[in-house]
């Protein structure tokens, strides 16, 4: 892979990620202020599935077989030859759709800065803010132990 | 041998909406809905989830309503629903040190890198009951009442000083990596060692003795109940086992996984999980000299009592591999994972409440023939019983 495939693949994970990360309501908030309503073909009508969850033995070990884990994935071509994919965790159809949607989208030069500005980094600080929320309550709860020393005086 | 029934089907429909009628209870009570369970009792929800074995919030809180809040039977039935569901591959192993952090706490080490956060956790609390709750209107507790549940207010001040930390947490390495430096715990992981594709139990059937990464996957979607028993009876006596919790952790793990269509890892979302490492003491084998070994346990949303449990046991059934001796029941591999599964437990055990009418008889058959036998016997008693009684007085 070259170094710009490498940059294309990296960029094209950040916005995937956040499409999936992102709260389902938001989402479709944001994805109708928008309002792009382009023209696609199904590559995959959106799906409900399983993936089985992976693990690492002592975290950093063997892989091992966690358990199974809900999601939903969706493929689209857009009329101008873009082919956008999502696999979402949990059973939003909606959701994935919209996620292909946009990750076609995002590969379109005309629509990429409009779509990264009005849609990828509004979910992103969605994302962070309730990242740091729950970062600031857990930090609330940090603890020291003192040990007390034993015994007769 | 079981010999089918047929018939009572108007009865067992009957029998249907008189379940669906005390399911609802009392109708002038409003109904609780899927979202007020996944909210409100997400204990009970992770249960399922790891019992049926999917990570999926809502379903578990469905199939809790469905099933009066019974888990064997909610997990039976998200086992059910995820037979109907096709199979889109496997993740990537999650990976557990870039957890978001919850909760994290050690019982070896006091001080250690990040510090040890409490989270949520009904740890401390006096477990004395708190009719706040039973209160009905307002009776949402404040945010002092619900975070110090159980302290007195003299305290909370302490509690509050305490926690005047930034709200930012410092990153929280793993804790038994730390001992590594030294060699005193063993490795998850020997140098330069590949990884090896695990064999899925849903897949392929499992035969004794297994490997680590089944043994792990059977005991994750094991019955709680069971393995807690077990990992108890382990340190009471029947297993050598009395080890200190290295760290639990609980928090957010994002899951990536590998599309064919793209080539390249993506992330799909993330898990609640909960992480928890036993350190044991090992005397050392004709291999491996003293040090302290590792059990693991982890489970899905904040499963902790479960994560400690399949930790223990997960130890205690790597016997063999150190060349311990195999005494107790915890440390036989055949008898605790094939006992695990609660569905199939529950299966086996309601099966009996089915009609074995024909299987009964047979055998109230075979006692009054044995009956009759002895009766007979014993009015004509034959020469030889009559001198072995002699003998005997």
């Amino acid at each position: 892979m070259t170094m710009s495939e490498q940059q294309s693949v990296s960029a094209r994970q950040h916005w995937i990620s956040v499409l999936a990360k992102a709260d389902s309501k938001a989402l479709q908030d944001q994805w109708q202020a928008l309002a792009i309503e382009p023209e696609y073909q199904f590559i995959r009508k959106p799906e409900i599935g399983l993936t089985m969850m992976r693990g690492r033995v002592g975290g950093s070990g063997q892989p091992f077989n966690l358990g199974e884990m809900t999601l939903t994935r969706c493929a689209v071509r857009l009329d101008s030859g873009s082919l956008g994919v999502s696999y979402v965790a949990g059973r939003n159809k909606a959701h994935a759709l919209t996620a292909a949607l946009a990750d076609a989208l995002l590969q379109d030069r005309d629509y990429q800065v409009a779509l990264q500005e009005q849609l990828i980094a509004p979910l992103e600080a969605q994302l962070i803010a309730a990242r740091a929320e729950r970062e600031a309550k857990a930090s609330a709860t940090k603890v020291d132990f003192f040990t007390l020393v034993r015994g007769e005086d | 041998m079981y010999v089918a029934v047929k018939g009572g089907e108007k009865a067992i429909d009957n029998a249907h909406a008189l379940m669906r009628e005390q399911r609802r209870g009392d109708t002038a009570i409003a109904e609780l809905s899927v979202e007020q369970i996944k909210q409100q009792l997400p204990l009970a929800v992770d249960r399922v989830m790891n019992e049926g074995s999917v990570y999926d919030p809502e379903l578990a809180a469905l199939a809790l309503k469905q099933a009066s809040g019974d888990s064997v039977e909610a997990i039976f039935l998200l086992r059910a629903y995820r037979t109907t569901l096709p199979r889109f591959g496997y993740s990537e192993p999650v990976d557990t040190e870039q957890m978001q952090i919850e909760r994290r706490i050690s019982g070896t080490f006091k001080d250690l890198p990040g510090g040890q956060v409490l989270g949520s956790t009904y740890d401390y609390t006096h477990r004395l009951l708190d009719f706040a709750l039973l209160a009905e209107g307002d009776s949402a507790p404040s945010e002092q009442a619900s975070n110090n549940m159980g302290v007195p207010q003299s305290h909370r001040s302490e509690a509050r000083t305490e926690a005047e930390n930034s709200d930012k947490l410092e990153a929280c390495p793993r804790v038994l990596e730390l001992l590594n430096q030294e060699g005193l715990i063993e490795q998850s992981r020997g140098d330069g060692e590949e990884d090896i594709t695990p064999r899925d139990l849903t897949r392929q059937p499992v035969n004794y003795p297994v490997e680590r990464a089944v043994r792990l996957q059977n005991l994750i979607r094991g019955d709680e109940g069971f393995l807690l028993s077990l990992s108890y009876s382990s340190m009471r006596g029947y297993g050598d086992s009395h080890p200190f919790a290295g760290e639990m952790r609980s928090g957010r793990v994002s899951v990536e996984l590998v599309p064919e269509e793209l080539g390249f890892p993506i992330e799909i979302g993330e898990v609640m999980l909960t992480e928890c490492e036993m350190v044991n003491q090992f005397h050392g084998s004709k291999d491996q000299p003293p040090q302290f070994t590792r059990g693991y346990g982890i489970a899905m949303g904040r499963a902790e009592r479960k994560a400690m449990s399949v930790a223990l046991v997960e130890r205690a059934l790597r016997a063999e591999e150190l060349g311990e001796a195999v005494n107790y029941p915890t440390q036989d591999q055949e008898f605790v994972l094939s006992h695990t599964d609660c569905v199939s437990a529950n299966g086996f055990v309601s099966h009996l409440k089915l009609p074995h009418y024909v299987d009964f008889q047979s055998e109230l058959e075979m006692i009054r023939r044995l009956r009759k036998a002895a009766s007979e016997a014993s009015a004509q008693p034959s020469k030889d019983k009559a001198d072995t009684a002699g003998e005997e007085i």
